[in-house]
């Protein structure tokens, strides 16, 4: 009888009642998750047709009659693709930067805090801000306007997610290519890209999936049309304003096609986050673990 | 042919000057307000193996690091003195420190491959210094070096899996083949068999013991052991100051400090 459990000592129920508060805790947000899901899966798949995807909106469309939302399929692959792009173009140098050589400097510190500080600005603010820019270089609503306020949207996050992961990098392994002579631009280039990639492709889809979810960002910048655009300065539309004007619409199969919008950018998003756990997973040959 | 040549140069250029390799002059080093190495004053004798000994924290690793210039590579340091390689101080303002660390090289404490194959470890430090011409000769350089370290019997026939995927013994003589392959004249050792398992320990010893005739040779230990078995030269430190320099003979023998006789019979 010695190694018998006595399950009501205190400290066993403290372990047994935490333990439950936990995964309560747990069972809400999963709850939560589901239950979103579940949402824009039974009202947008009944809506959900080739006709959706494949056609631009035809006369009517608002009203419940012919018609699809391609439109703002490519619109958004547009522009969370160019504003991802242009952000990676500024992300990359800079997460670079600030390992290689600014490392754990007060200036690195610096760059951190006012990336922090960009990431936590709402969405809103970057596209009046954007607006302000445009009126003042008399340009009007573009995809071109889209992505470089998108870029800015997603930069923060995509910085810091690439910083956070390439400061995990063992030092000794940055230290082994020094040893041989590199400099420190051929240990960024050689050793951290390459140990680091399949965290630095996860921050860029982090990213991207901000970018083609975020809506208050493109509303002013990009505008909205029922046309696919053709170059950079038409303007564009979105899947997450394609959801807002037809979730707002009085006709109740509008209404269902705004969910069908919202289990669409779903799909997008989800297939392009499992797309990029099987390419970590590929690049992940030559790591060290 | 070529290569030969330089090795021929290299050699007659090492015999016509005097048998020190590096030369430490008045050398102080600190970490913040920590005085870690405190006037330190030795030679280092060319084509022997010098062991560093001394109890933990007695900065046996930091000067040892001053020799690649890696001690800096350390948060809010100093460093004043100067450290001479074939009489040429790797501290003064307009040398290029890649060069310096071509020259000297390291051998890590624990194995650190590069996130790249096997083949790829060896010729990486060759590319960056463009030091041949074509695949061909990258492929030979691969192959010899790798031979040296004893290595490429066991890898041949796998040079582009992951280096990761061989034991921790060849990866440090992986680690030991990327080393040579940039041509250094200095290989420093921190500690290069602590983290391996008797049979590769020996294994690195005795390609240590080979290499001195081309290389000259640095390593610290805290084995007494291994410092009998591989000293040529011995320099023993305590709480930051050379307590004794010599032949490891003299040393081993007939210690002149207190401190150094306590510590090779294993007092402290």
């Amino acid at each position: 009888m010695k190694f018998q459990k006595k399950h009501f000592e205190r400290r066993h129920i403290v372990e047994l009642s935490i333990k439950t508060i936990m995964q309560l805790a747990l069972l809400i947000v999963a709850g939560a998750l589901g239950l979103i899901l579940w949402t824009i899966i039974s009202r947008g798949l009944p809506s959900l047709s080739w006709e959706m995807v494949s056609q631009i909106p035809q006369g009517g469309y608002y009203m419940g009659k012919a018609g699809g939302i391609l439109n703002a399929i490519i619109g958004s692959a547009y522009l969370a693709t160019g504003g991802t792009f242009l952000a990676m173009l500024l992300s990359v140098p800079i997460a670079l930067y600030l390992k290689a050589y600014l490392g754990k400097s007060r200036w690195g510190d610096y760059v951190r805090l006012s990336l922090d500080v960009l990431w936590g600005i709402p969405s809103i603010v970057y596209g009046a801000f954007g607006f302000a820019l445009m009126i003042l270089l008399g340009m009007r609503a573009s995809l071109l306007a889209g992505i470089i306020v998108l870029a800015l949207v997603e930069l923060p996050i995509m910085t810091r997610a690439m910083d956070e992961v390439i400061r995990r990098m063992p030092a000794e392994l940055e230290h082994a290519a020094l040893a041989l002579g590199s400099t420190k631009f051929e240990v960024a280039v050689n050793v951290i890209t390459r140990q680091m990639l399949p965290g630095i492709i996860t921050a860029i889809l982090l990213a991207f999936g901000r970018g083609i979810g975020d809506a208050a960002s493109v509303l002013f910048t990009a505008g909205y049309t029922d046309r696919i655009p053709t170059s950079l300065m038409n303007p564009t539309a979105s899947l997450p304003l394609a959801v807002f004007f037809q979730l707002g619409s009085p006709y109740p199969e509008v209404r269902e096609r705004g969910y069908a919008a919202a289990l669409i950018l779903t799909i997008i998003v989800l297939l392009v986050s499992f797309g990029s756990r099987w390419l970590s997973a590929r690049l992940n040959r030559y790591t060290i673990k | 042919m070529e290569s030969n040549s330089k090795l021929f140069d290299m050699h007659s250029k090492r015999k016509a000057m005097n048998n020190t390799h590096i030369q430490v002059k008045n050398l102080n080093a600190y970490y913040g307000r920590q005085h870690a190495l405190k006037d330190v004053n030795i030679e280092i004798p060319k084509n022997q193996i010098t062991v560093i000994m001394g109890p933990s924290g007695c900065g046996k690793t930091t000067l040892l690091k001053t020799f690649n210039r890696f001690f800096e590579l350390n948060e809010d340091v100093k460093l004043t003195g100067e450290v001479l390689v074939d009489g040429e101080n790797i501290y003064a303002p307009d040398v290029d420190v890649t060069e310096v660390r071509k020259v000297v090289g390291l051998l890590a404490q624990r194995p650190t491959p590069l996130p790249m194959s096997i083949y790829d470890n060896v010729a990486y430090g060759m590319r960056i210094h463009q030091m041949k011409s074509d695949r061909v000769e990258y492929k030979k350089s691969v192959r010899h070096y790798l031979e040296i370290a004893g290595l490429w019997d066991e890898v041949h026939k796998r040079m582009h899996d992951p280096a990761t995927s061989l034991s921790i013994g060849q990866q440090q003589r992986l680690c030991l083949a990327r080393g040579l392959a940039v041509e250094p004249e200095i290989i420093l050792g921190d500690e290069p068999t602590s983290a391996l398992d008797p049979i590769s320990s020996q294994n690195i010893e005795s390609r240590l013991i080979e290499l001195k005739k081309d290389y000259t040779i640095v390593i610290v230990t805290h084995t007494l052991r291994q410092a009998k078995r591989l000293a040529d030269h011995i320099i023993y430190m305590y709480m930051g100051e050379v307590m004794e320099a010599g032949p490891a003979h003299d040393v081993f023998t007939d210690p002149q400090h207190e401190r150094t006789r306590q510590y090779l019979e294993g007092l402290f």
